[in-house]
């Protein structure tokens, strides 16, 4: 049986602000998401927050959810309100916010195209197509990583990228080691220059990211092995 | 990126490298150091007999040399990284301060290995 209300502090303002405390009618399997379409729904109707699917797809719905870096959509109140009944929810850490729970999140999309992060190849469409060993250990290292949906929650929670601006961060320096480990591609050379140049060498192992990526996916191996490459290209004379 | 800039990101990864190559001497000299220091001190020891085994051994001045060597390439580069991200010390300030800490306590650390070795004489 769960209590009558719930009791929820919000984020309120850009980067100055204050929390603005809330009563929300609790139920059954309700999410962090749900409590807040609730408040700006009933309660507090200018407030600005970013959701699209609902479901843990789009990863636009990432916030602060007491303390650590979430997804609202696919986090239970249940899960994350203890004894004490409290709710804190703030915008994503290391992103300028704009307004309340709304983050501004060019600056974390600018760090992966400085990473080298789109595929280049050297194929036309009259080529063959290339023959790829799904079982290769460069196939199944970029398999580890594909999958990330640029949520930002590993931004949010790296300490580096609170640090040092110009750390590239998890997500930018994942995507790098997926097409590092792309075959096909042909600008390996200046992605290598570009993740140590953004820092790939400065990550601390802490492996925050690893642990709050709801996917799954570990950047913090990911930028292990980028940093392996980069020795290995210096050593050789190749950076 | 220019060949200047290629440069000193080259010298960069090599300052890591290195920074890594220590840190596994590093682990390797501070065990023994540990464990000789246990071992010996058991049953009481004085700095006379301290000296008295040190005192024109080769085996101890080479061991402590390369302990004090891979100190000095070890340590600066983590306060440096350190004085950057918690000080805010800008990447050429940062490397300055590495390279005299670095020469700092290679004098310091070899003078030491230098004064046990000849017992200050």
């Amino acid at each position: 049986m769960v209590q009558a209300s719930l009791n929820v502090s919000i984020w309120r303002g850009g980067s100055e602000g204050n929390f603005v405390s809330y009563d929300v009618p609790r139920q059954d399997s309700q999410t962090v998401l749900d409590v807040v379409t609730y408040v700006q729904r009933h309660l507090e109707p200018t407030l600005a927050y970013r959701f699209s699917c609902r479901v843990g797809m789009c990863g636009s719905c990432a916030m602060t959810v007491n303390g650590k870096a979430r997804w609202t959509c696919r986090t239970h109140v249940s899960k994350v309100v203890g004894s004490s009944g409290q709710l804190e929810v703030a915008p994503l850490s290391n992103l300028p916010v704009i307004k309340d729970l709304a983050t501004d999140m060019s600056g974390f999309f600018d760090k992966w195209a400085q990473a080298q992060g789109r595929f280049v190849g050297n194929k036309t469409r009259h080529d063959d197509f290339a023959r790829v060993q799904p079982s290769s250990p460069e196939r199944q290292a970029a398999n580890a990583g594909i999958e990330c949906i640029g949520c930002a929650v590993c931004y949010s929670s790296c300490d580096v990228v609170q640090w040092r601006p110009d750390f590239l961060g998890p997500a930018a320096l994942n995507r790098a080691w997926t097409l590092v480990n792309d075959e096909r591609d042909v600008a390996q050379r200046e992605r290598l220059r570009a993740v140590a140049s953004g820092g790939c060498l400065s990550c601390h192992t802490q492996g925050s990211c690893t642990e709050r990526c709801p996917k799954q996916i570990a950047p913090t191996a990911a930028i292990a092995g980028l940093k392996r490459r980069v020795v290995q290209a210096v050593r050789a004379g190749q950076l | 990126m220019n060949d200047v800039d290629v440069k000193d990101l080259s010298a960069e990864v090599r300052r890591y490298h290195w920074q890594r190559i220590s840190a596994m001497v590093l682990a390797l000299c501070v065990l023994v150091h540990l464990l000789v220091m246990i071992v010996a001190v058991r049953g009481g020891l004085s700095g006379a007999e301290i000296l008295g085994r040190t005192q024109g051994s080769w085996g101890f001045a080479l061991f402590y040399g390369i302990f004090v060597l891979a100190c000095a390439v070890h340590v600066p580069l983590g306060l440096s990284n350190i004085a950057r991200e918690w000080g805010g010390l800008r990447p050429r300030a940062a490397l300055w301060l590495a390279r005299g800490l670095g020469a700092l306590l290679l004098v310091l650390g070899l003078r030491s290995v230098v004064g046990v070795y000849t017992g200050g004489q």
